[in-house]
């Protein structure tokens, strides 16, 4: 892939940055950090992976994304309102009273959003379940399926591990936003979640880990898991909660934080936007 | 009653291609006929009943018409949050089925009794839920389930269960079915302690208490016509069910008649108490533990009428 390229995905990465701080400071919601920590994930795929835009929103064959990490919702509404899925004044309105866009995603609360999450662990089966319609209706769809790295202490997480790599949806892809930290602590203290990719590859699944925030790599990464033979993917991506903002980054106060005006444009001169 | 399930779900496999079975390690040799007829259209999920919900959702979602089936408490209490979530807010067109329920199991402890899951499950919004009589009952419900666009929710007993009926009632989700006529008591019965209504229905009427019997498969959405219609004609009702007198049919019904304070009949609400069952048993002798037998209830009614 062309450089340039890349310059302009991580143009539009930086942009939705940006979108995402400007939300959570208006409305006062949480999980700011957790928003930027997978920001490159949606960038790479709603722009060079998924056969899925505006158009074919509910079509049956279209890939799905599932954004099991509900709780980084804003993340995923800049980036469908920044693909055309809807307006892009719904942002505006993000988390205000009888808006169509809540903190986590209701049911069917906008073209593009998949799946209501925010009880973590329900991505994955739900996302199974698709794969395997693909395979019932013989439909070659991916569905690719996007967790936190806290979400992997959910039991039904290891129960739908066991159910993809059994029946062997290889149209199914997980990427981990791997960004060591959950809501209260670290993610290797709370609970032993290292070594991660080797408990994935232990369930039977085809594993990779990249820089969740090198596009490229992610672009590559996602490319090749379409390929996979007989096996789901997981991609564990090694993320920085915060990412792009040096005041936030690895900084899991920011888990709840919201930005100050003066820490709004401080964030966006970072960020290359002011 | 699981014979029949199987036999049914055959049948809505072969005349409805959106139809999926999913287990969760459960059935032994009881869906071969299913599996060999569409090796693509069941799958045991194993013993991982939160992620088959899930699972269920997803097919769902992508058009097809999914049931979930293994023991009453794992498809219920344990998959609470799944069956909230992922079936009822997203309201999805998933049928679980639990079997063996109430105390059919009373034999392997409490592990394995569910009392309670009817109380439980009809609290979240849009679930319909179900508990058939017999296996002609079961059928007619499953049938009804592929005309539901949420999600239905159906306990049933295990196996040897009284057929009540000779044919496949014509019966849907809300009905109830009078199946012994009565001017004094009127009993309204939920699942496969049907029979024992009808006895009880019989020592009564030998002491001279003419007694109705209602089968009402049905808890949510209730029978509303049928609840004006006994509420108003008769002395006494009531409700059994092999389940807590809280929250299940004995529960859903105390509730409707206190909005309707116009109605005089009194209720009586006939079935498990508030505790775990410890005592070690056959299904028969745990009915019999709670005086859900036609001499207990029978004695309850008289003793409200005489």
């Amino acid at each position: 892939m062309a450089d340039t390229d890349i310059a302009q995905l991580n143009k539009i990465a930086a942009q939705m940055r940006g979108k995402v701080i400007e939300m959570v400071a208006a409305s006062g919601a949480a999980h700011l950090a957790s928003a930027m920590s997978c920001l490159d994930i949606l960038v790479a795929a709603y722009w060079r992976i998924l056969k899925l835009d505006a158009s074919t929103a509910a079509h049956p064959l279209r890939d799905r994304f599932i954004l099991s990490k509900g709780h980084a919702a804003s993340a995923l509404y800049a980036v469908l309102a920044e693909r055309g899925f809807f307006s892009k004044d719904w942002l505006e309105s993000f988390a205000t009273h009888g808006a169509p866009l809540a903190e986590q995603p209701a049911p069917g609360c906008a073209p593009g959003v998949e799946l209501a999450t925010g009880s973590l662990g329900h991505g994955l089966p739900v996302g199974a379940g698709h794969a395997l319609a693909a395979q019932i209706q013989k439909h070659d769809y991916q569905v690719l399926v996007c967790m936190s790295d806290g979400e992997c202490n959910e039991g039904t997480v290891w129960e739908a591990a066991m159910f993809a790599a059994a029946r062997k949806l290889q149209n199914l892809t997980v990427v981990v936003d791997y960004n060591k930290w959950q809501a209260t602590g670290r993610s290797n203290e709370v609970m032993q979640l290292s070594p991660l990719r080797e408990k994935w590859a232990a369930f039977g699944w085809k594993t990779v880990e990249i820089d969740g925030h090198d596009i490229a790599a992610l672009i590559d990464a996602l490319d090749r898991s379409k390929q996979e033979a007989g096996k789901p993917t997981a991609i564990i991506a090694n993320t920085v909660k915060g990412r792009g903002v040096s005041f936030m980054e690895d900084d899991n106060n920011w888990h709840y934080r919201v930005p100050k005006a003066a820490e709004v444009e401080a964030a966006k001169k970072e960020l290359g936007l002011l | 009653m699981r014979n029949a399930f199987a036999d049914e779900m055959l049948s809505l496999a072969r005349q409805d291609p959106r139809v999926v079975l999913l287990s969760a390690d459960i059935g032994n040799r009881l869906f071969d006929k299913l599996k060999a007829e569409f090796p693509d259209r069941f799958y045991n999920c194993g013993v991982a009943e939160a992620n088959m919900i899930g699972v269920a959702a997803g097919l769902a979602q992508s058009g097809l018409r999914p049931f979930c089936y293994t023991i009453t408490p794992f498809i219920t209490y344990r998959c609470m949050e799944q069956i909230r979530v992922d079936l009822c807010y997203h309201h999805l067109p998933v049928t679980v089925v639990g079997t063996g329920s109430g105390l059919s199991y009373a034999s392997l402890g409490g592990t394995h009794h569910s009392c309670e899951e009817m109380g439980m499950l009809r609290l979240l919004p849009g679930l319909t839920v179900g508990g058939p009589a017999d296996a002609p009952e079961l059928r007619a419900l499953l049938r009804d389930s592929l005309n539901q666009n949420g999600p239905v929710y159906l306990r049933i007993g295990k196996k040897g269960e009284p057929q009540m009926h000779r044919d496949v009632p014509a019966l849907k989700f809300g009905q109830s079915i009078m199946l012994r006529e009565g001017s004094d008591a009127c009993i309204l019965s939920i699942g496969t302690v049907l029979p024992v209504a009808m006895a009880a229905a019989e020592k009564l009427a030998a002491s001279g208490i003419s007694t109705q019997v209602v089968t009402f498969p049905t808890l949510k959405p209730l029978d509303e016509k049928c609840l004006q219609m006994v509420f108003s004609s008769f002395k006494v009702v009531a409700t059994l069910e092999e389940h807590s007198i809280l929250g299940g049919l004995g529960g859903s019904v105390a509730e409707w008649k206190a909005d309707h304070p116009e109605l005089n009949a009194r209720l009586v609400r006939l079935g498990t108490p508030d505790e775990f069952l410890h005592l070690t048993c056959e299904q028969e002798e745990a009915r019999e533990h709670y005086g859900l037998t036609a001499e207990g209830i029978a004695g309850r009614i008289y003793g409200l009428i005489a």
